[in-house]
C-alpha cells in the first residue's frame, strides 16, 4: 500500500478489519443473495461507532478527519461496499444538516442516528437524475407548515432510516434556485417506503421508493435559507463522490488480492497461472490501478480536511476512481477465467457492486461534464 | 462500587509460530505479540460484571514497556485504568515469583472485590499464575468459570468440570479465572481505541512496592524453578499408507481409527 499511515490509523484499520472479517463477512453471501442486510450485522457496526466516525464529539460523534475516516471505510468496502455505503450515506446525511442547518436541527438528527437508526437523502425522482434541478416534489407554505408532495426514487437507506433530508421545490418556476431542503421524520403522516430495488450489485445497502402525500413539517424543519436546496445537494455530493470513490478502492483491492492469490494457486500447463506474462501483465495494471486510485482519493481528502470545496477534485477522483474499479474488478473475473463467472466464487459479486459507482452521485459522464465546465472558468 | 483487578499477560501469538525445519526449533523473529486470548475473555468477564452491577475495572500486566500495548487493548474494550508492572529486579521471575510480585501489586492497589485473569497464558501454558495469585492474597480462587453473578457480598459461579458443570457460592473477595468459553470478548469501539491510544499508563517498580515485597522471592534468584533446556519433541509415530479400492480403503481406514482409539 501506499499511503503512509499513522499508528492510530493503522490500529483503526485493524479494528474494523478483525469485527468486518469475523462478524460481517460470513453473511455477505446469503445476504447478497437475498438482497437484504440483517439488522445483527449493522449492529456491530453502530456499537463500534461507524455512523459518527468524522461527526463533532458535540453530536456524539469521534470527530476523525475525513482522512481517516476513508481508510476505514476502504477496510469495510473490502468486505462489502453495500455494508459501508449504508453508514457513509448515513453520516453524509448528517454533516450535511450539520453544514446548513442550526445547531438545534443537527442535534435532533444526530439524537435520531445516536439511537441506532440509519438517515436517507431524498433528492433523485423517477424523472429528475442527471439533472435533480427537473424535480417535481413540492412543499407549499400553509400556515406555520409546509406541506410536502413527491415521488422519490432509489433512496439509499430508504426503508432503513428514521429520519431523511428530502429535496422539494418551493417555487416551482425558479429552477435550481426553488429547490429547498427539509429534515423529515419516517413516522410524519404521509410518509410511506415504496418500492425495493431488486438491484443487480450493492444488494447489503437498502435502496427503495419514498412517497410523500401532504406530508405537514413544521417551518422549522427546513434547513438552511428557502431556495438554498440545491447548493446544499451539491456540497453533499462534493461530499459524497469522494467518499463512493473510497469504497470503490476498497472493492478494487479486494479484487486484486483475490486475484493474486488464486493466479499462484491455480495451475495450468503444470504451473501456476501467475508465472504466464499475459497474466502477470493483467495482475500488474490492476496493481497499478488500485495505487494511483488511492493516492487520488488520500489526497482529496486530505484537501476536504483542510477545507477545500473539492468541486473539481471530488469529480476527477470519483470518475477515474470508478472507471478504473470498473475495469479492475472485470479483469479479477478475468484471471479466475470460468470460475470467476461463477457465484461460488467471490469476483462475480465485486464486478456487480462495483458498475452503480460510474452511475450514482452523480454518472461519470456528468462528472466529465462537471470538470470541463470548471476548466472552462479556470482558463478564462 | 465493586474493585476488579484484571491481570493480563503479553504472549506471541502462538497461531504464527513455525518450527524451522533444519534446528527444530521455534521461529520467534517476526511474530507479533498479542493479549493472551484467555485473558481477553477474563477482560470481558469483567466489563460484564461492571455493565451489569457497575465496577471499577483496573487491569494489570507484569512485563516490559512493550507490554503496555496489551494494557491500551484492555483499555479500549472499557476497563478504567491499567497499570504495568515493570523492574530489571522482576526479570527472570517463574511462575511462583510472578504470582507473588502480581499480587503484591494487588495488594498495594486494593482491596478488590474481584480478581480475574485467563485459565493461562498460551505460551507457557502452566495455568499456575493466577491461582498462585490467590493463594498469595489467601483468597478463594474459582478456576475455569462459565458465569458469575454477584448477590450481596456473595458470588455464585459456574464453573466448568470434567464430570458437567459446578455451581460455587462463595463469599468475596474471589479469584477466578475465564476460558474462551466463558464468553465472547468484545470489539474495542472506534472512541475506546483513539482513548486508550492517548492514555497514561503508569508503571509500578520495585520502588513503588518496596515497603510489601520481599525481595528474596522475586526475579531469577527468587524462583524455585530453573528451566534446565527448551526442546522440540521429535515425531516418533509413523504414518501408515492405506492402499486399495475406495471401500476396502475405507474399512481399513475405519479399523485404524477404532485401534488408535480415535473413535
Amino acid at each position: 500500500m501506499a499511503l503512509l499511515y499513522t499508528e492510530e490509523q493503522k490500529e483503526l484499520i485493524a479494528l474494523v478489519r478483525d469485527m468486518a472479517e469475523h462478524e460481517i463477512k460470513p453473511y455477505v453471501q446469503e445476504a447478497d443473495e437475498k438482497g437484504e442486510c440483517p439488522r445483527e450485522l449493522f449492529d456491530w457496526g453502530f456499537k463500534m461507532g461507524l455512523h459518527m466516525l468524522e461527526i463533532p464529539a458535540q453530536y456524539g460523534g469521534t470527530g476523525l478527519s475525513y482522512e481517516t475516516t476513508a481508510m476505514i471505510f476502504e477496510e469495510l468496502a473490502k468486505v462489502d461496499a453495500g455494508y459501508a455505503i449504508t453508514f457513509v450515506t448515513t453520516f453524509v446525511a448528517l454533516r450535511n444538516v450539520i453544514l446548513a442547518g442550526t445547531p438545534e436541527q443537527a442535534q435532533y438528527f444526530a439524537d435520531i442516528i445516536n439511537r441506532g437508526s440509519f438517515a436517507g437523502f431524498a433528492l433523485t425522482e423517477p424523472n429528475a437524475g442527471s439533472d435533480p434541478a427537473g424535480i417535481r416534489g413540492s412543499a407549499v407554505l400553509d400556515g406555520d407548515e409546509y406541506v410536502l408532495n413527491a415521488t422519490k426514487t432509489f433512496i439509499t437507506n430508504g426503508a432503513l432510516s428514521d429520519i431523511y433530508v428530502g429535496f422539494f421545490k418551493t417555487s416551482p418556476e425558479a429552477g435550481h434556485k426553488g429547490i429547498s431542503a427539509f429534515i423529515i421524520d419516517r413516522n410524519t403522516p404521509g410518509v410511506s417506503v415504496g418500492a425495493h430495488e431488486n438491484k443487480m450489485g450493492l444488494r447489503l445497502s437498502n435502496t427503495t421508493d419514498l412517497i410523500f402525500e401532504n406530508v405537514r413539517v413544521p417551518k422549522d424543519r427546513m434547513l438552511g435559507p428557502e431556495g438554498s436546496g440545491f447548493k446544499l445537494a451539491l456540497n453533499a455530493l462534493n461530499l459524497s463522490r469522494a467518499f463512493v470513490a473510497t469504497l470503490a478502492v476498497g472493492i478494487m483491492q479486494r479484487a486484486l488480492d483475490e486475484a493474486v492469490k488464486y493466479a499462484k494457486e491455480r495451475k495450468q500447463f503444470n504451473t501456476p497461472i501467475i508465472n504466464f506474462q499475459m497474466v502477470q501483465a493483467l495482475l500488474a495494471d490492476m496493481a497499478i490501478k488500485v495505487e494511483a486510485s488511492r493516492c487520488l482519493v488520500n489526497n482529496t481528502m486530505r484537501m476536504m480536511d483542510a477545507g477545500s470545496l473539492v468541486q473539481k477534485e471530488g469529480s476527477i477522483t470519483k470518475t477515474f476512481v470508478t472507471d478504473c474499479a470498473q475495469e479492475v474488478t472485470s479483469n479479477a473475473v478475468q484471471v479466475f477465467g470460468g470460475y470467476g463467472y461463477s457465484r461460488e466464487y467471490p469476483v462475480e459479486k465485486l464486478m456487480r457492486d462495483v458498475k452503480v459507482f460510474q452511475i450514482f452521485e452523480g454518472t461519470n459522464q456528468i462528472q466529465r461534464m462537471t470538470i470541463a465546465n470548471v476548466l472552462n472558468k479556470e482558463y478564462k | 462500587m465493586m474493585k476488579i483487578v484484571v491481570c493480563v499477560k503479553q504472549v506471541p501469538d502462538t497461531t504464527e509460530i513455525k518450527i524451522d525445519p533444519v534446528k527444530n526449533t521455534l521461529i520467534r523473529t517476526g511474530v507479533p505479540s498479542i493479549l493472551n486470548p484467555f485473558d481477553r475473555n477474563a477482560v470481558e468477564t469483567a466489563l460484564q460484571l461492571k455493565d451489569t452491577y457497575g465496577a471499577s475495572v483496573t487491569v494489570l500486566s507484569m512485563g516490559p514497556p512493550q507490554a503496555k500495548a496489551v494494557l491500551r487493548e484492555a483499555l479500549s474494550m472499557g476497563a478504567d485504568r491499567a497499570y504495568l508492572i515493570t523492574d530489571r529486579a522482576f526479570g527472570g521471575s517463574d511462575t511462583y515469583a510472578t504470582s507473588y510480585i502480581l499480587s503484591s501489586a494487588i495488594r498495594h492497589l486494593g482491596p478488590f472485590d474481584v480478581v480475574l485473569g485467563g485459565k493461562q497464558a498460551i505460551d507457557g501454558d502452566t495455568g499456575q499464575t493466577a491461582p498462585s495469585i490467590a493463594e498469595h492474597l489467601d483468597m478463594i480462587r474459582l478456576t475455569y468459570i462459565m458465569s458469575m453473578e454477584i448477590e450481596g457480598d456473595k458470588v455464585i459461579a459456574k464453573r466448568q468440570v470434567e464430570e458437567g458443570v459446578e455451581v460455587i457460592e462463595a463469599r468475596l473477595p474471589v479469584l477466578c479465572t475465564a476460558t474462551k468459553e466463558t464468553n465472547k470478548p468484545r470489539y474495542a469501539t472506534i472512541r475506546g481505541k483513539l482513548e486508550s491510544l492517548k492514555a497514561e499508563i503508569p508503571e509500578l517498580t520495585l520502588e513503588d512496592m518496596k515497603d510489601i515485597i520481599d525481595t528474596t522471592k522475586i526475579g531469577l534468584k527468587g524462583s524455585p524453578t530453573k528451566v534446565k533446556a527448551t526442546f522440540t519433541p521429535k515425531r516418533t509415530a509413523t504414518g501408515v499408507r492405506i492402499e486399495g479400492g475406495p471401500q476396502k480403503m475405507a474399512a481399513s481406514l475405519l479399523d485404524c481409527l477404532k485401534e488408535s482409539k480415535v473413535l
